[in-house]
């Protein structure tokens, strides 16, 4: 097997036992994106001297015989959302392009205090808003099964870059799929925790209400290791639960034998790609032949979930991207001669198509006399949708979807379309609404070899079930 | 047509945007066809039905706590550096587009 090719633990013994070091795991890592990244575009900036610092780190504690961290030496991606300190981070867009954060998200400092070094940080749709990654304002990233395909979105650099070998595991964020979705079209494990499992601190805020950070990996076993690492209450995100963490990876043993799995019609409606669905129904069929029993389970507002979501994240976003005002950190306009014209200019050049269209849906929706018309009224079908999980959930341990309704899409096919591209969420929107967790494992391919992923949906902070779900089918596939 | 020209300008306005001509034009096709799909949420009938800002007053908490006592966890004493030092001013600085060393500097603000 190669090096870049190694799970968490492999690459950790590996480094512990001096089998290798971490420098050369990072060197062969970058070799890779050196060879790979000019056709995928998974990377926007990479930070091989911290890398290579934190590797020298980890190989002198290898050397005295120290027990190494749970990610010692172990090389990840970080999406470009993430503040990384002294390193810039650009969150896909222009008016962002020469940031450089003075702090790390916590996330990332949880990381690397478990030993993991960071390449570097990855291409994703601007500001996070986007399933196919061709809303980066730098370049759009290509799926690794097929150059001509859109990677998902947004966290798509961080799918290539994991389903390539240019990281061992990556971190991404989810706000209506971009985790999940991303991770189904590139053949990798995607799994977006519960809201508030994971601080947000230092996370570029496209939703404040919907967004997630979660880890995307090879394996099952590996975002149970990344998950462990990063959720826990910090008290620099107050919306981070303090809800106590469990041994996710020890759980990954649990048998499934007896778990009760709920499928929903409004899953495998109109839309859905017939190979998609046989994949995912042939996925279920072996779920049940290692003993889950499967339940008839009704989500019925479910066709609501685009509507719902797509006014309320973006009623999210025209507020929290108000503060890219050309003034502290953000792309100023050359030029300007009054501080109005300076923000307009600043924004109108700095902000991309679809971020601007999203700003203007937002405050259209938020506007005086048309708050209750939009906003208020997506607020209460999102409780709707959110009993239906409820309910759901008195009958069932977990739910079991496709991630996706087809397979990847190409470069260029949805993007005169926001409609048409909104849609491609349509199995993912509605776990972040109601705040649920969603993992998605892939479950084979289609005809023309593009990876299909299986969804799994858990009840609140009960990550261990899904992460159980997913192991056990991913070692019987 | 629920979003008019003029509505476009108006709602820029709001959102400190500018917008060419050729993105308004875009603007008014691309609002009007999304609305036009948000509008089957009217099917639902939501007059009982208690708007959600967000989940996490749900989770995590004790059901007999009401109110703000379910974020007591996330309170703090109100002190100087109480979870982190402010950053120094020239790295707070650092990343502004025009800066004197002390101040942010923008263009003049009052018309005169």
């Amino acid at each position: 097997m190669e090096i870049t090719q190694l799970s968490i633990e492999a690459a950790r013994s590996a480094v512990q036992e001096r089998k290798t070091t971490a420098f050369s795991l990072a060197e062969a890592h970058y070799a890779e994106i050196q060879k790979e990244d000019g056709q995928i575009g998974a990377f926007l900036t990479l930070c091989k001297e911290r890398a290579l610092e934190q590797a020298d780190r980890i190989d002198r504690m290898a050397a005295e015989g120290k027990p190494l961290p749970p990610l010692g030496g172990v090389p990840v991606a970080i999406k470009d959302v993430m503040s990384t300190r002294g390193v810039r981070t650009t969150a896909g867009s222009k008016i962002l392009g020469k940031y450089v954060p003075p702090y790390d998200c916590t996330a990332v400092t949880r990381m690397e205090a478990a030993g993991a070094v960071i390449l570097g940080k990855t291409n994703c749709d601007e500001f996070a808003m986007g399933s196919s990654n061709e809303n980066s304002a730098f370049h759009p990233v290509r799926n690794p099964h097929d150059l001509g395909r859109v990677p998902g979105g947004s966290s798509g650099g961080s799918a290539a870059a994991v389903a390539a070998d240019m990281a061992v595991v990556a971190l991404g964020s989810d706000t209506g799929g971009s985790i999940r979705q991303p991770a189904s079209f590139c053949g990798v494990v995607g799994l977006m925790p519960t809201y508030g499992r994971v601080s947000r601190y230092g996370l570029i805020a496209f939703a404040s209400s919907l967004d997630h950070i979660g880890p995307l990996s090879k394996t099952v076993k590996d975002a149970a290791i990344v998950l462990q690492t990063i959720a826990g209450r910090d008290p620099m995100d107050s919306t981070s639960a303090n809800v106590p963490v469990p041994d996710y990876v020890a759980k990954l043993q649990k048998p499934v034998r007896g778990l009760k799995l709920g499928i929903a019609k409004e899953y495998f409606g109109d839309g859905l790609d017939d190979e998609v669905r046989h994949a995912v129904e042939s996925a279920i069929d072996k779920l049940k032949s290692l003993g889950c029993e499967v339940v008839p389970v009704s989500l019925p507002h479910t066709p609501y979930a685009i509507p719902t979501y797509y006014l309320i994240a973006t009623a999210e976003a025209s507020s929290n991207l108000a503060r890219y005002d050309g003034v502290r950190y953000s792309y100023r306009a050359p030029g300007v001669k009054s501080l109005s014209e300076m923000y307009r200019r600043s924004r109108d050049e700095g902000f991309g198509t679809e971020v601007k269209r999203r700003i203007m849906l937002g405050t259209y929706a938020l506007s005086a006399g048309y708050y209750d018309a939009y906003y208020v009224k997506a607020q209460k079908v999102r409780t709707l949708l959110t009993r239906d999980f409820a309910e759901a959930f008195t009958k069932v341990d977990a739910i079991v979807t496709p991630t996706s309704p087809t397979a990847a899409f190409r470069l260029g096919e949805k993007s005169n379309d926001p409609l048409a591209m909104y849609l491609a969420d349509i199995y993912t929107v509605t776990a972040d609404l109601a705040g649920i967790p969603g993992i998605s494992v892939p479950c084979g391919t289609t005809r023309e070899k593009l990876p299909i992923g299986l969804q799994i949906l858990g009840k609140h902070f009960d990550e261990a079930t899904i992460l159980g779900v997913a192991h056990a089918y991913e070692q019987a596939s | 047509m629920k979003v008019t020209e003029k509505d476009v300008a108006y709602v820029a306005d709001l959102a400190n945007l500018e917008l060419s001509g050729e993105e308004r034009a875009g603007m008014l096709r691309d609002l009007n066809s999304i609305l036009d799909y948000v509008d089957r949420l009217n099917e639902l009938d939501t007059t009982k039905v208690e708007p959600m800002a967000q989940v996490s007053d749900r989770y995590g908490v004790s059901e007999s706590q009401q109110g703000s006592e379910r974020f007591a966890y996330a309170s703090r004493e109100d002190v100087v550096e109480g979870l982190r030092k402010s950053l120094p001013q020239e790295a707070a600085l650092e990343n502004a587009p025009d800066a004197d060393g002390t101040f942010f500097r923008v263009p003049k603000v009052i018309e005169r």
